[in-house]
């Protein structure tokens, strides 16, 4: 919502307009992906609160650094046996 | 339930009968309610309506205030016509909730019957509640018997829903007072009603899955600002549309309301400024004063959310001494909230007239016709040797 273009009592008249807002940028942590280990579960993809992880084909192909929030929960859900998916800090 | 015939047209109800016959008439989409003394019978007869047939309303039992105007928020973001019902300590839980309200900018109609707030606790009549509440973005009318708070619940729904409003409007009545003292009232027919208050056509409604909209997201400092400004203006301006409505219900049902009542205020040189029930009273006192020549007045605030300063500058302009009564103390070792409105009314009178503060009244205490005459007398003695002993004090006490 830009300042010339304040809706009545700033009601959005549009659906899906959380997509447009980046919230990358409070990541301190970025999820890094090792596709030769992943066995494309998708259990980081049901267990993402931000939608952030990318699923092609039925197949993770990565992440959608424009809303992920480095939270980590997809690295943590990653199964024992592949750990996929490891958190590394953000360069400053 | 109180039973009104159809051909009878004086009834004699409590205050909340005639707000639940009011809410029948109206037959909102939705309403959410908990009870609370001494509003507890406005929703008890009305879901008695409900429980016989004779609303079309939702009706929704909560598990407190909060959630009670929680619903009615979510209610009216569908689009729906919604009132409610609270007092008290009810109003105060529904706090956080009142400015989402009117933030949104939602059309609810709510009857406070307005209690004492604790500690220490008490059930009975003063205005700590709803004053509490006079910054939350509500408009705020104040009745002063039975009649008036049955007619100022139609009003209340017509400039709630006004395009140029779209705000929350709170009917407020003294509990135990007005709500459980039985008067004689005329009523109007439920068509007659219908034709005052029309169809509720909201601009847009939550549930309207062809149309999706966001109702309260988060707006930054480039937005936030911006949004209250509508808001404020708006509140500004819905003066002018409860003069408007006020018109068209007196050219309708024969009585005439106003943002305020003068009485006996034309030529006279005091004056007392009091809320709802005790104007009723005061009255007696100023027909008695006047008998015996004294020129005394009487201005009784309806609107007082938005606060029409211009207006009661006006109608002041003559007095030389005036005693705002309030029912309410603001705990700011200065004075009540009408108090502190009213003398900042007046400060751009050309002759600031004396504004001197009596707290009365509080948790239900007696206000009697010869506390008014004391007050006028106080007054009269103030106009005559221009000297105020006490700027606030509580009415009666040291």
């Amino acid at each position: 919502m830009t300042k010339k273009n304040i809706t009545f009592a700033g009601i959005i008249f549009e659906g899906g307009t959380a997509d447009e807002y980046k919230t990358g940028g409070w990541r301190k942590l970025r999820p890094i992906l090792d596709k030769d280990k992943c066995t494309n579960c998708l259990i980081c993809w049901v267990m993402c609160p931000d939608s952030a992880v990318i699923v092609e084909d039925g197949k993770m192909v990565g992440f959608n650094l424009e809303h992920c929030k480095g939270c980590g929960i997809c690295a943590m859900e990653c199964p024992d046996k592949v750990k996929a998916i490891t958190m590394e800090e953000e360069e400053k | 339930m109180a039973t009104v015939t159809g051909t009878k047209k004086v009834v004699g109800l409590t205050g909340n009968s005639a707000i639940a016959y009011a809410m029948k008439q109206v037959d909102p989409d939705v309403c959410a309610a908990y009870p609370i003394t001494p509003s507890t019978a406005i929703m008890e007869e009305f879901s008695g309506y409900y429980a016989d047939g004779q609303v079309s309303t939702e009706l929704i039992a909560v598990e407190s205030e909060h959630s009670a105007m929680s619903a009615c928020i979510g209610a009216a973001a569908a689009g729906a016509r919604v009132m409610t019902a609270t007092s008290s300590q009810g109003l105060a839980l529904m706090w956080e909730m009142l400015y989402v309200a009117s933030g949104l900018r939602l059309p609810i109609v709510m009857a406070v019957v307005n209690r004492a707030l604790s500690s220490p606790i008490n059930i009975h009549c003063d205005h700590s509640d709803s004053m509490g509440a006079r910054d939350s973005g509500w408009i705020q009318l104040y009745s002063e018997n039975v009649q008036e708070a049955y007619d100022n619940l139609f009003q209340a729904v017509r400039i709630a829903e006004d395009r140029r409003v779209l705000t929350p409007v709170m009917v407020c009545m003294d509990g135990f007072i007005t709500s459980h003292a039985i008067e004689n009232l005329t009523i109007m027919d439920d068509a007659e009603i219908k034709e005052f208050i029309g169809e509720h056509e909201s601009a847009y409604s939550l549930l309207d899955t062809e149309n999706p909209i966001t109702v309260g997201a988060m707006t930054l400092p480039d937005a936030y600002m911006d949004i209250k400004h509508q808001q404020s203006k708006a509140m500004a301006a819905s003066k002018d549309v409860v003069v408007e409505v006020a018109g068209e219900f007196e050219q309708r049902f024969g009585r005439s309301y106003g943002l305020m009542e003068a009485y006996m205020l034309e030529d006279a040189e005091v004056c007392v400024v009091v809320l709802s029930s005790a104007a009723g009273t005061t009255k007696v006192a100023v027909d008695e004063l006047r008998s015996q020549g004294k020129k005394v007045g009487l201005l009784k605030p309806r609107l007082y959310r938005p606060f029409p300063h211009e207006e009661i500058m006006e109608a002041l302009r003559g007095c030389k001494a005036i005693c705002v009564l309030d029912r309410a103390d603001s705990m700011n070792g200065f004075g009540g909230p009408l108090f502190t409105d009213i003398r900042a009314a007046l400060y751009d009178t050309p002759q600031r007239p004396v504004v001197i503060n009596r707290i009365f009244g509080l948790g239900g205490r007696d206000y009697t016709v010869e506390d008014a005459m004391e007050v006028y007398h106080e007054l009269l003695r103030i106009k005559e040797t221009g000297k105020v002993e006490t700027l606030s004090a509580y009415l009666g006490e040291d």
